[in-house]
Order: C-alpha cells, then sequence, then structure tokens
C-alpha cells in the first residue's frame, strides 16, 4: 500500500464508493460491510494499555502498511490519521460515513484510523481491539468484502505478531468477537415490510436464527428511515467463510419478501403508495426544516417511490449520498461551524432540495 | 406544525422518547398517535452485552461450572471478578489464565467453544501444519477404503514428513 496524507476529501465530501448505485441487489440493499477484529501478542488489549504501549501499536501498523509486502500487495493508496488530530466535527463525519466507530470517534488519546482510497476500506487502531479493519462496499457483495479484508489482514500479519490460539481463533477483548473476530453485516431498506406491518415477523425469524438487527449506526441505535443492520452474532465455530454464506442466505430470504411486499402494494394499493411517495417528494422539494428523523423517513418513502419506478429523474446514488450528507456531523462540515439544532434542520432542507431539484446531474458531489 | 408522519393534519400530542440517552421528539396528530399507540417495534433484539456477559460470568449467580475462581492474569492482572463485571479480557494471556472459566462462557454465546476458521500464516504456523495433517490422515483412511494403495503410499510418506517437522 502506498502512504499518503489523509485526504481532506474524506470528510468534505458525502461521496463514498460505497454509495455508487450499480451495488448488486441495491434496489433492497444499500451496502454490505466485514469487520475483522485483530490484537497483538506482547501487548496488553486497548483498554488495558499505557499511552505509551497504544502509541507502539500505531507505530507497528503503520510500518506494516509501509513495507514492500504490503506495496506488492496492490491495495492503493491510504492515509492514517491520529484521532487527536481531527477536529471534533471531522471525526463527527468519519462515523457518519461508518468509517470509524463512536467509541474510536471518542478516543482521543490513543485512537488512529488509516483509510484507503475510495473508503472502501478503513482499519481502526486501538479501538475495543489493537486492529478493526473493515471493508465497505455497495449493495450485496459480502464476498469481496471479505476478500479485501482479508487480503489486508495477510498484509499486516506478514510483519505483526497477532494473538492467536489454536483453540480459541483470534484473541479479542471481548469474547463476542472471539474465533474469527470477524462481523458481516448488511444495511437492508425495507419500507414495504414496515407498511404492511411484516418487519417485525420477519425480523424476529432474523433474530431467532441467531443473527443480530440493528438500526442504521451500529448498536444501540433505532432504525431510522426504514433502514436495517443484520449481522452475524457468532464468531466462534463457523469459518468466515460458512458465517458470510449464511448471513447472505438469510439476507437474500429478507429481499425476496421485501420485494413480494412492494409488488402487492402496488397491485393492491398503487393509488395510496402513488400518494405516500408523490407527497414525499413534493415535501423534500419544496420543505424548508427537516428533523433528521422526518428527513430519513421522507427519503425512505423517496426511494420507495424510485424503486417502484414511481418517481423517475432520481439516482440511487444520490440518495444514497444524502443518508450521509444530512448527518449533523456533516452539516456542520460544510458550513465550517458548529450549527444549533434549528440552523441544522434549515441547512438540511437546502443540502436535501439542492440535491433532488430536476435538472441536476445525478450524483455530483458538490451540492 | 403538521404531524411528522401523515403530514396532513396539525400534530398535537407530541411524544418526547429517550433511548440511549438520546432524546428524540415526535409531534404527531391525534390520528396518528392514536394508531401508534402501541410502541414501536423493537429493533435493537435486547441485547446489552455488558448485561449479559455480566449475568454469565457473574461469580454470585449459579454457576454452570463449579471451578475455584482463578486468582488474575499473571501478565496484565486482570481478575476474573473485573472480568466479570466488565465484560471485557485484559490482554491474550488472559485466554490461558481463565480458559476453563470461559468456555461455557463461550458454548453459550457461540455454541461452540473451538476456532474453526482461518489460521494466520505466521503465528498459527504449527495450527496449520496440524490442520494440514489432520485432512492428510482423513485422505489417507479414505484412500485405504477405497483401496488406493499407491495414493495411500504417497499419503503415508506425506505424514511422516509433516509429523517430522511438527516434531
Ligand atoms: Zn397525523
Ligand atoms: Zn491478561
Amino acid at each position: 500500500m502506498i502512504p499518503v496524507a489523509l485526504s481532506p476529501d474524506v470528510t468534505r465530501r458525502a461521496l463514498s464508493r460505497w454509495m455508487e448505485a450499480k451495488g448488486p441487489d441495491g434496489d433492497t440493499v444499500i451496502s454490505s460491510r466485514v469487520r475483522l477484529a485483530r490484537n497483538l501478542t506482547g501487548l496488553p488489549f486497548p483498554q488495558a494499555q499505557t499511552p505509551e504501549q497504544a502509541a507502539e501499536v500505531v507505530r507497528k501498523v503503520e510500518a506494516a502498511l509501509a513495507s514492500p509486502e504490503a506495496a506488492k500487495a496492490g491495495l492503493g493508496e491510504w492515509g492514517l490519521v491520529r484521532l487527536a488530530e481531527l477536529p471534533w466535527l471531522d471525526r463527527a463525519v468519519l462515523v457518519e460515513k461508518h468509517l470509524i466507530s463512536p467509541n474510536l470517534a471518542q478516543n482521543t488519546e490513543t485512537g488512529a484510523v488509516v483509510i484507503g482510497a475510495g473508503e472502501t476500506l478503513s482499519i481502526m487502531i486501538n479501538e475495543e481491539d489493537h486492529i478493526r479493519i473493515q471493508c465497505l462496499y455497495a449493495g450485496l457483495q459480502l464476498d469481496e468484502a471479505l476478500r479485501l479484508a482479508s487480503r489486508v489482514d495477510d498484509v499486516l500479519e506478514a510483519r505483526l505478531p497477532y494473538a492467536f490460539a489454536e483453540k480459541f481463533g483470534y484473541l479479542t477483548a471481548c469474547p463476542t468477537n472471539v474465533g474469527t473476530g470477524m462481523r458481516a453485516s448488511v444495511l437492508v431498506h425495507l419500507p414495504a415490510l414496515v407498511i404492511n406491518n411484516q418487519v417485525g415477523r420477519v425480523l424476529s425469524t432474523v433474530v431467532k436464527l441467531g443473527f443480530l438487527v440493528r438500526g442504521l449506526y451500529g448498536e444501540g441505535t433505532e432504525a431510522v428511515g426504514n433502514i436495517f443492520q443484520i449481522s452475524n452474532q457468532v464468531t466462534l465455530g463457523p469459518s468466515e467463510t460458512e458465517t458470510v454464506e449464511n448471513l447472505r442466505n438469510v439476507v437474500v430470504e429478507i429481499i425476496n419478501q421485501e420485494r413480494q411486499a412492494r409488488q402487492a402494494l402496488l397491485q393492491e394499493m398503487r393509488d395510496q403508495i402513488a400518494d405516500k411517495v408523490g407527497r414525499a417528494h413534493g415535501i423534500l422539494l419544496y420543505g424548508h426544516i427537516f428533523s433528521s428523523q422526518e428527513a430519513m423517513q421522507l427519503l425512505s418513502d423517496l426511494r420507495l417511490g424510485v424503486e417502484l419506478g414511481l418517481i423517475k429523474g432520481i439516482d440511487r446514488t444520490a440518495l444514497n449520498e444524502l443518508l450521509v450528507a444530512i448527518r449533523p456531523g456533516f452539516l456542520q462540515k460544510q458550513a465550517g461551524r458548529e450549527l444549533d439544532a434549528m440552523e441544522r434542520d434549515t441547512k438540511r432542507a437546502e443540502v436535501i432540495r439542492a440535491k433532488l431539484r430536476p435538472g441536476r446531474s445525478p450524483g455530483t458531489a458538490e451540492r | 406544525m403538521l404531524c411528522q408522519e401523515c403530514r396532513k393534519r396539525p400534530a398535537n400530542v407530541h411524544v418526547t422518547r429517550i433511548t440511549n440517552g438520546r432524546r428524540t421528539e415526535l409531534h404527531l396528530c391525534q390520528e396518528c398517535a392514536r394508531e401508534r399507540g402501541q410502541p414501536e417495534f423493537v429493533v435493537e433484539p435486547q441485547f446489552p452485552i455488558q448485561s449479559f456477559l455480566a449475568g454469565l460470568l457473574d461469580p454470585g449467580a449459579p454457576p454452570f461450572i463449579k471451578l475455584p475462581a482463578p486468582a488474575s492474569c499473571a501478565y496484565c492482572g486482570l481478575t476474573y471478578q473485573e472480568f466479570a463485571r466488565s465484560g471485557r479480557l485484559g490482554c491474550s494471556s488472559c485466554y490461558e489464565r481463565f480458559g476453563e472459566r470461559l468456555d461455557p462462557v463461550l458454548r453459550r454465546i457461540h455454541g461452540s467453544s473451538h476456532h474453526g476458521g482461518k489460521v494466520p500464516t505466521r503465528s498459527g504456523g504449527a495450527v496449520r501444519l496440524r490442520r494440514n495433517l489432520q485432512e492428510l490422515r482423513e485422505a489417507l483412511a479414505r484412500a485405504v477404503q477405497a483401496e488406493e494403495f499407491e495414493k495411500a503410499a504417497q499419503l503415508r510418506d506425506e505424514i511422516r514428513n509433516l509429523e517430522k517437522e511438527l516434531g
């Protein structure tokens, strides 16, 4: 990999590669992610280490990525930044873009992050574990995400002594991650299942099968905008490929149900659905004040209208980009200052109007 | 202000919810508020990992398995009590130290206590060889079963070499 300074565009622009419209099953699946947790031997886990030990971890990861073997692996450009060097707004934007966890954003003492070109790859350093490799892809692409994560893992392992035991696998700070250290997750948009009240039934089945269901921003977040995160819970026993395979099977089942529900809506209540999505479109185009919650709901309605072919001229990339562009951190970063709630709501409406205005070339990054 | 749900009627029901310490406000008309009567379905499958683990690990709770509590990790100094409270281990040596204690906990969480996934090339060198050896032994058994003796002889040689390498 080739070290470069972290591009300021990372926090200036909302667009990342995972938002691209051409992701497979993009009508229902927003993105796929694979995260691998790794620790180094001979150093306590981040929660128990001294600042010197933490700094050593950062240096070691940086050196491993800058090695000739890493360059040969062809993983492209990357930038490393210590969280201490980032103003809080930039940290907030990285969370909103799913590049770091809220937990790491708070760790300005010892945390660091490596971000690869296109923002497909990020490596969190000194989160709950020494190393967390994350790969994020558009649509349903779990295999691709696992393949890249595993390649990065090999590059790091060539230089770093991993904490690994034959019986327990990769050793992690929390026993819920031990084994593969892998959390694979998929973000799905399920508006039709929410409208016909089936989502509770479908998702509780998924939970019974041993998968986790969460809101857009992971642990402890609510489902906003009918977007749900489905991920594996088990990390000890099955292999990485088995786990990904099982998750994919479950997701395929969920999206089939969502697609059926959408067709049923079109057949049985076309006018009501057209009215709902049309109203959402109108409000988004002409509203001037939106809370985050309201915007997410309206954008979900709009997305449904676009996917059902009831609304033309808006592409998926723009909708994916808005998921990040309307977040509080990003709005304030764009404004270049702190905004109070009312100012944010006004700014949010501005960003949405600009993005959805007819005649705009789809997917442009600036507003 | 219009109702946030239907955006048709004026909002006169104001709901404040506090989820995970975050406050959200909801402004609804009476009709929509009534429709919402039942609390919104819970997405987070009530899985507060901390308390879940604490429940499993609490030394005061009825133990799954009666074992004397190991004192503390020789490397990082973490005690079992501290682990039970936080659900987090202090270092990789903790796994050796609390291994027997962890076994039932891991089986509860994962349904297994044995890793079946990737093995790192360097740190897992011996593990890799052992896994290969296991696979070769199985192949040998199959070859013998199928009376493929030439292949069996070849496999036997490979196994001998590998055994030598493992010491
Ligand atoms: Zn209403
Ligand atoms: Zn320890």
